[in-house]
């Protein structure tokens, strides 16, 4: 009972911000090209930005840290005079980038992870996730999955739609709910406090270096999912998605944006 | 009409806006009695060693133990980083092999002490295989042996007004724990490496071994330990010699 009356508060605060095109409201001062069709919420353009600051920041420090020992191993343990997995052709940079770069990593790390999750548990609340990301069963069917392929093969250029395609939940997905948090994993399992507490969290990976070789494969993929994501925009039309992510407003259909 | 809602809303956000601030303040009071702010908090990568602190402080236990390992499992080369001091009392020091070398412990104790070599090994001693990772990536597993940094804490009494542990070297790399890592069992005094003496590139006579941190907290070629309640007046009062080079004073990510 007592729970209830905050977490409907909770909800409808999150509705009112985070309106989504089918459940937007209007009101009686929106004109047709003003509200046409509200492409994202509120709360996922600004959560949408802070993250990809965050996620630079990320990048950059990661790319640092990686300069102190640009060497990568398999198991617990590894360092110069023992057999490594694979060695990245970069200088060894002591003193210095890996120093700010951890303070960097770990203060961009906060911000992706709260504002990641605030994402999350609204897209969880406002049914966003499953109304826009979630690929229906008959989207992942065999047909259309290769439907779906073939147009993207062909570099066609989408049209201005309500829905993602189902190669785009899909990967929409597997990014929010499979490499984000395994990446997070793999970081926490590099803490030597939180194995102390939840050593599965590293034994799980075969290890403390493990860990670490599997989080900068985890960082690669996203930098690939980074690659693609912005090829499509471009591909898309930079300006108007760009708009629809700033503004939230997608050109009128049919109209001249 | 909508004037009028207007200005309750003013008012109701200059209401919101104090309390914000007041709150603000009265939290970091808070937070910083109950140990929850680090020396190094200041500028904009104090945000984020703030948030980790203060987060392991209350999420985390303050004695959940590092994992130890089989002697199986130790690794065969143990990586070196840095030199011995090359300053001319640890050269005496090392050429005699330590037999005139104290450790003085001091500061906010009821007994000011001061230890050889032969009586720290006199005390109890313990014996653990663990895991060390380096700021820079590399690790190593390693038998460490040494007396509990708790009983010779206890055997000079800290005052309990006390809030930190302050390790001096003969080397410029000062460090400090909070109590609760100071106290914690597998903080070590440690003079064994995998069963033998400690080896001069590896700290002797007498590095400190925190399991729980990144490895540049062990403090090597320890000299002098001194209990505190403040680190401001302390180097930079950054609480160790690696915040003014860039790297974080907690160090257990």
């Amino acid at each position: 009972m007592f729970v209830e009356v905050p977490y409907a508060m909770l909800l409808l605060s999150m509705a009112e911000f985070a309106y989504v095109p089918r459940l937007a409201i209007t009101s009686d001062t929106s004109t047709s090209d003003i509200l046409d069709s509200p492409r994202h919420s509120g709360l996922v353009r600004i959560t949408h930005w802070i993250f990809t600051l965050s996620f630079f920041g990320l990048l950059v420090s990661g790319f640092a840290i990686i300069l102190a020992h640009p060497h990568f191993y398999w198991g617990e343990t590894g360092g110069i005079g023992t057999p490594s997995l694979f060695d990245l052709p970069l200088p060894t940079m002591l003193g210095g980038p890996s120093g700010w770069g951890r303070s960097l990593h770990f203060l961009s790390a906060w911000i992706a992870v709260l504002s990641g999750s605030l994402y999350a548990v609204s897209g969880i609340l406002t049914q966003h996730f499953r109304v826009h990301l979630l690929p229906s069963p008959a989207d992942l069917s065999w047909r259309s999955l290769r439907a779906s392929l073939l147009d993207h093969l062909r570099l066609k250029r989408p049209a201005e739609e309500d829905s993602y395609n189902v190669l785009q939940r899909l990967s929409y997905v597997i990014v929010i709910f499979v490499v984000f948090p395994m990446i997070i994993v793999t970081g926490l399992a590099m803490s030597p406090v939180i194995t102390s507490m939840l050593p599965q969290i590293v034994i799980v990976f075969g290890g403390h270096q493990t860990a670490r070789t599997v989080h900068f494969f985890l960082a690669d993929s996203l930098i690939l999912f980074l690659a693609v994501h912005v090829a499509m925009v471009i591909h898309a039309g930079f300006a108007s998605r760009m708009r629809a992510m700033i503004t939230g407003r997608t050109p009128a259909k049919g109209g001249v944006s | 009409m909508s004037q009028a809602v207007s200005r309750r809303k003013l008012i109701t956000r200059g209401f919101a806006t104090a309390a914000g601030v007041s709150g603000l303040a009265a939290a970091a009071r808070i937070a910083d009695r109950y140990g929850l702010i680090p020396p190094d908090h200041g500028g904009i990568w104090g945000i984020g060693e703030t948030l980790t602190y203060a987060t392991q402080r209350i999420l985390m236990s303050r004695r959940s133990l590092a994992r130890e390992f089989s002697r199986s499992e130790i690794s065969k080369v143990i990586p070196v980083s840095g030199d011995p001091p090359r300053t001319e009392p640890f050269e005496r020091l090392l050429a005699g092999s330590f037999a005139d070398w104290r450790l003085k412990v001091d500061g906010m104790v009821a007994r000011p002490s001061s230890f050889s070599l032969d009586e720290l090994k006199r005390f109890p001693s313990r014996s653990q295989i663990t895991h060390q990772a380096c700021e820079e990536g590399w690790s190593f597993i390693a038998e460490w042996t040494g007396v509990p940094l708790s009983y010779v804490l206890s055997l000079a009494g800290v005052s309990p007004l006390a809030k930190f542990a302050v390790f001096f070297p003969f080397d410029e790399s000062w460090d400090s724990l909070d109590l609760p890592d100071a106290f914690h069992p597998q903080t070590l005094l440690a003079y064994g490496l995998n069963g033998e003496d400690l080896p001069a590139p590896h700290g002797a006579p007498l590095r400190l071994r925190v399991a729980r941190q990144l490895g540049y907290k062990s403090v090597k070629y320890l000299s002098h330990i001194t209990v505190t309640d403040t680190l401001k007046n302390i180097g930079k009062g950054l609480g160790s010699a690696s915040p003014e080079e860039g790297y974080s004073w907690f160090a257990g990510i």
